[in-house]
């Protein structure tokens, strides 16, 4: 409240013509397609073909929203001694109506068979439709970007260093 | 006969379609105040036909009176803030021609303050048939504002037409001069400022003060008479406005006025219901004991002594 009695009135009306000067921040959502920031967490998406269900995710998700059922399945090798045994997947949901979107089952998964998509209009009708069994997590697999590159200053990976250090040796 | 029913009609449909052009304007410009697009959609380009979507919603709306209101009264009020806006429209010259003013008479400044200041009766009746005790507060309200601001609404108004030396608003442009802007611009700024709470816009919409008070003497209305309601308000931007113009601003001069009068008027009354607007979406609502204190501790005295000046002026020059 010092200088000219007023002065907060003026700045005030300044304010509002200056904001109706500039372009409106609204985006027209179902018309305009959003632009999503890198790494946005839309769904998660199974890369069926990777996945040895080694049932790491389903047990560290946090709120256990993932089902995994499987059977284990005789692989004969020709010209070894014995048969060998394999894990065949039978079932992989995801029920989005649980999941809150941590991601941990994507940091646990050992063999990069999880993903996250940043599809995000996948609303349903009826909760129990949010339950995304094994093919449609496979569909979102489609949707995955590829990895983004490199930070040019970051570290180089473990796996270039050590073998540039023992191509050096 | 033919003549005074083309006049009526030329007064109707200003009727409807200013406030409707008013009213969009601050749906748009009130959105792009705050960042934002406002109406998109209805009637396919930037939602120009929003108000006429809005008028279809509340003409299909039930028409509720609560039980224990004072039914007639109740029923009536609307109407009865909606037609001295209708009358006030009348005498509002559009150009100095005969017909360009859908009544003209001589006293007609009187007759507009007049004719305005029976908004106070409908408000104090929807307040007091609803049987609602926010209504009652919000009525009082309004009542105390109204009757508040009405005195230096009319003080300088006065001002204005002693500067004249006429009551008739074709005679108030006539005499203008564009000095008047800086020796009237007292009394300019009281009438506007005492116009917008007559007409009980924000930042004067104490007596709707929807944070506390759901929405003043208009929370038991629905549907069509609702929205007689907010037609009034639309309307009394118009008229506010419209006297703004042509008794501060010169009405319809300007350049090439004698084929453009009429588009003088328009632009100008166009220009104060855009800061009437303006006012709307930069200031937030007084509280009742500031509201009051404004009128009697700033614009009372502030009109008394513009009508000091003006008199002074006309006896000396």
């Amino acid at each position: 409240m010092d200088g000219i009695p007023g002065k907060g009135l003026v700045k005030g009306l300044a304010v509002t013509a200056k904001t109706m000067a500039h372009r409106a921040h609204t985006r027209q959502y179902p018309d305009v397609e959003p632009d999503l920031p890198p790494r946005s967490r839309g769904v998660i998406a199974l890369f069926e073909e990777n996945c040895t269900v080694c049932m790491l995710c389903a047990r560290e998700c946090p709120d256990w929203c993932i089902y995994i059922d499987s059977h284990k399945e005789e692989v004969v090798v020709p010209g070894a001694a014995r048969a060998r045994q394999r894990n065949v997947l039978d079932r992989f949901a995801i029920d989005f109506s649980l999941c809150m979107y941590c991601g941990i089952c994507i940091e646990a998964c050992p063999f990069d068979a999880l993903y996250w998509s940043p599809e995000f209009e996948y609303a349903e009708y009826d909760i129990r439709d949010l339950l995304h069994e094994k093919d449609r997590l496979r569909e979102w697999m489609w949707t995955v970007p590829p990895p983004p590159a490199h930070d040019p200053m970051g570290e180089p990976a473990k796996e270039e260093s050590t073998a540039a250090r023992r191509a050096a040796r | 006969m033919i003549e005074v029913i083309i006049r009526v009609l030329g007064v109707v449909v200003a009727f409807l379609t200013l406030p409707l052009l008013v009213g969009q304007a601050e749906h748009k410009v009130m959105a792009h105040m705050q960042g934002r697009l406002g109406p998109m959609y209805a009637g396919a380009f930037h939602g120009w036909a929003q108000l006429i979507a809005d008028g279809v919603k509340f003409v299909q709306k039930e028409d509720v009176t609560p039980a224990d209101a004072d039914r007639p009264v109740f029923r009536i009020a609307p109407v009865i803030a909606l037609v001295p806006y209708l009358v006030a429209l009348l005498f509002i010259p559009l150009g100095p021609r005969d017909w360009l003013v859908g009544q003209p008479i001589d006293i007609g400044l009187f007759v507009v303050l007049a004719v305005v200041g029976v908004g106070v009766v409908a408000v104090l009746m929807a307040a007091w048939s609803s049987a609602n005790k926010y209504s009652l507060l919000g009525g009082l309200r309004a009542a105390a504002q109204l009757l508040g601001y009405e005195l230096p609404f009319v003080l300088a108004a006065a001002s204005v037409a002693m500067a004249a030396g006429t009551l008739s608003l074709p005679g108030i442009v006539a005499a203008w001069r564009p000095w008047w802007l800086l020796w009237q611009l007292p009394a300019m700024l009281v009438f506007f400022v005492a116009g917008l709470a007559e007409i009980r816009r924000p930042p004067f919409d104490m007596p709707i003060a929807d944070s506390e008070l759901v929405f003043g003497y208009m929370t038991e209305y629905t549907g069509l008479r609702f929205a007689f309601f907010l037609l009034a308000e639309y309307v009394g931007i118009v008229v506010i406005s419209a006297l703004t113009a042509v008794l501060f601003l010169g009405g319809w001069k300007g350049p090439l006025d004698g084929q453009l009068g009429w588009l003088w008027t328009l632009v100008k009354t166009f220009a104060v219901s855009f800061v009437v607007i303006w006012v709307r979406v930069s200031y937030p609502r007084l509280r009742e004991d500031q509201l009051q204190r404004l009128c009697w501790l700033v614009l009372v005295p502030v009109s008394l002594g513009q009508l000091v000046l003006t008199a002074a002026v006309r006896v000396l020059a």
